[in-house]
């Protein structure tokens, strides 16, 4: 009964293909009140919001992923297949569905829209994008594809609050006149591939007697991807453009990273100033403030690179990497979809690890988020930093090479060659047998990046990272406090309270195991916390030995480490960070994405393997060499 | 029936042979043998979702670095990439 009063809400789902601009009609009629979650026991985000039309209806509208069919293939696509049948645990069935298509791409669109239609729901078409269509010469007879689909057709632009009017209105009239739907979801069968042929006839014939379209593709597109994608200098553009973002990622970022870390230390400074000395002034000081500000500082680089991400997304030059890639991942064994995921891991592998959803292949994209933690996040610059600068001499090599830099660069390379290698072996063991994934991608025209788009999806963005690494990093931090914390030292002991509690208990029952890759019990103290966030260990190492914070304390700690350990030391530890599973935030995001425990044990177990082995070799070979 | 699907066998070749710059439309979708992931139908029901039907117009747009691969073909108005071992179960002429 209620369902028809005009206070009730209606539940109004969006469906489309990919790169349909489905999310452009979504921000224009949401605006900012839309809410971004995950459906319950998937990863796939459901994003939602409500908005009212002009006749007062108020609307619950949900954006589902995009799909080709109803015959789903990736969690995503079983998302929109279950929404849309009402088999979707906790959702409501729609009360009504809106198709957005891409004008200028309508012809698989326009099967889906009949594969949709034969669902029985009240339907309305929405032909996005118009005015680009026109401006390239399509023409369409609206009234004519109206009545041969047999469902109400409007144009929106999806860019101006006005192209959205008459959308609303068309919604507005469904909504009053017409009747319950007679839903036969229920019968719903997967259509196999003579009816997709039959539907896709259909469509092809409704096209042609409702469209006029131009005699010759896109010749933007066309211009654009002669470059783009031609064999040799589409690759080195790519290249290009992901040396740019990586510039842009460490360079841009570094003022508003040392605010950040600033204002934290002045806020931990405070506390300190204003509250007794004591386990309440350290819980908050080192636990509360410091864990979170660990987590916020890497914020602008994770936007930075989200930006670049979204941008060439939106542009339509995503699809294109992944076409670029594919052959040169492939012959490591991936996917050239995991080109962009990561790329991602290189600021940090959450991210990266999340961004794994667009491969539809659950074995690619096990592969993928197996070798994402071996890219160089940029939590791993400044130990890096701390220990090449403490004991690799700052001279040139060849007459013109930095020593040091040119070290920094052969541990992203490592990173990288290693990744591969272990997708590669990764593929050998677990799917022999198995032949390769098949890999179709549409490749969509360009298109001019929406500003008020790519806003509101970073700050989506950085809303769910605050929220997912924030929750458990925070958590985590906050135990390594307590490690670090407790017990407490007896009165009058001499040295660190660190030096006395849980955390250096592990470190010296961690001794034996550590010795044979030249590790001291110090470092074994500093890695705990640094479970937390790798560079977490350099503040670590600097309490275990005793040094007083503030702004040189990373040079006073250099001086320190060189005085203390072995050059063999030093570089063993700079092996061992390559390879360890030392993000914990990272490992409980591999646990959520991969839905279990099982993939998360054998990522810490082959990456403690790696660490371990190359650590152990890195030392001897040192020590052999001379430098123990 | 045979005798037509003789005569029409003239020049009817496999996509995934083809090279760049090839133009046709399709004649059949043909999914034989080659090792694939995916069962015969699925990879078919796939092909046809991204619109490759019959009488669809086809042609070769770019091609990869390695070994000409993966390629993207235009068909009819959208742009698909696709593996040549994908593209070997698509006969054109």
């Amino acid at each position: 009964m209620s369902a028809t009063t005009p206070a009730a809400p209606r539940n109004l789902a969006l469906v489309g293909n990919p790169n349909s601009g489905k999310t452009a009609v979504f921000n224009a009629l949401t605006g900012s009140r839309q809410k971004v979650a995950n459906y319950p026991g998937v990863t796939v985000e459901r994003k939602s919001g409500l908005f009212r039309t002009p006749a007062g209806h108020t609307v619950n509208l949900i954006d589902l992923p995009g799909t080709y069919s109803l015959r789903a293939r990736s969690p995503d696509e079983e998302v929109t297949r279950d929404a849309v049948l009402g088999r979707l645990s906790g959702e409501a069935v729609p009360d009504m569905l809106l198709c957005v298509v891409d004008s200028t791409n309508l012809r698989i669109a326009l099967r889906l829209i009949l594969e949709l239609k034969r669902l029985g729901y009240p339907l309305v078409l929405a032909l996005n994008m118009i005015d680009i269509a026109r401006r390239r010469g399509f023409e369409f007879d609206l009234d004519r594809l109206s009545a041969e689909l047999g469902v109400p057709v409007v144009t929106s632009t999806a860019v101006r609050r006005g192209g959205v009017e008459e959308l609303l209105q068309r919604v507005d009239n469904l909504f009053t006149a017409l009747p319950p739907p007679t839903l036969q979801t229920a019968e719903w069968i997967a259509p196999n591939s003579s009816e997709l042929r039959a539907l896709q006839r259909e469509a092809d014939r409704i096209l042609k007697a409702a469209v006029r379209v131009p005699g010759r593709p896109d010749t933007l597109t066309g211009r654009v991807d002669a470059v783009l994608l031609h064999p040799v200098a589409g690759i080195v553009i790519l290249l290009g453009i992901m040396f740019v973002m990586f510039q842009a990622v460490f360079s841009w970022a570094q003022p508003v990273m040392e605010l950040i870390s600033a204002g934290f230390d002045a806020l931990g400074g405070l506390v300190a100033a204003t509250l007794p000395a004591g386990l309440l002034q350290s819980f908050i000081q080192n636990g509360l403030i410091s864990g979170v500000g660990s987590v916020v500082v890497f914020l602008p680089q994770i936007l930075i690179l989200f930006l670049f991400i979204l941008l060439l997304e939106d542009f339509g030059y995503l699809a294109r990497a992944a076409f670029l890639m594919d052959r040169i991942m492939g012959s490591a064994g991936l996917h050239g979809r995991a080109f962009i995921p990561l790329l991602s891991s290189f600021a940090c592998a959450i991210p990266g690890i999340m961004a794994t959803r667009v491969i539809d292949s659950r074995r690619d994209r096990l592969t993928t988020i197996l070798v994402a933690p071996l890219m160089t996040c940029s939590a791993r610059i400044p130990v890096y930093v701390l220990i090449i600068s403490a004991f690799i001499p700052d001279r040139h090599v060849f007459g013109w090479i930095g020593l040091q830099g040119l070290v920094l660069f052969g541990l992203y390379a490592i990173g990288i060659v290693s990744a591969l290698a272990v997708a590669f072996v990764a593929k050998w063991i677990l799917w022999r047998d198995a032949p390769p994934e098949p890999f179709m991608l549409e490749l969509p025209d360009y298109k001019m990046p929406r500003p008020h788009n790519i806003a509101l999806a970073l700050l989506n963005r950085a809303r769910a990272f605050l929220e997912r690494a924030g929750t458990i990093i925070l958590s985590m931090m906050v135990l390594i406090w307590f490690l670090a914390s407790f017990p407490r030292p007896p009165a009058g002991a001499a040295g660190p309270d660190i030096n006395y509690s849980l955390a250096a208990m592990i470190g010296h029952a961690l001794a034996p195991l550590t010795a044979p890759i030249g590790f001291n019990w110090q470092i074994n103290v500093a890695l705990v916390p640094g479970m937390a966030a790798r560079e977490v260990a350099v503040a670590a190492l600097g309490t275990v030995y005793a040094i007083e914070g503030g702004k040189e304390a990373t040079d006073k700690i250099g001086q320190v480490l060189a005085a203390h350990w072995s050059l063999a030391t030093a570089l063993a530890l700079l092996a061992w960070y390559i390879f360890a599973p030392q993000c914990a935030a990272t490992l409980a995001v591999i646990r959520r994405e991969t839905g279990g425990w099982r993939w998360m044990a054998i990522t810490v177990g082959y990456m403690l393997a790696l660490a371990y082995f190359a650590s152990f070799v890195t030392y001897h070979v040192a020590v052999a060499l001379g430098a123990g | 029936m045979a005798e037509q699907a003789l005569d029409r066998t003239v020049g009817i070749r496999p996509l995934g042979q083809a090279p760049r710059g090839f133009c046709g439309r399709i004649e059949s979708i043909h999914v034989n043998g080659h090792a694939c992931a995916l069962s015969a139908t699925e990879l078919e029901t796939r092909l046809v979702e991204l619109g490759f039907v019959e009488g669809a117009k086809i042609e070769i747009l770019h091609e990869g670095m390695f070994g000409r691969d993966p390629i993207a073909i235009r068909v009819n108005d959208a742009t698909i990439a696709l593996r040549r071992r994908e593209a070997m179960a698509i006969l054109v002429s």
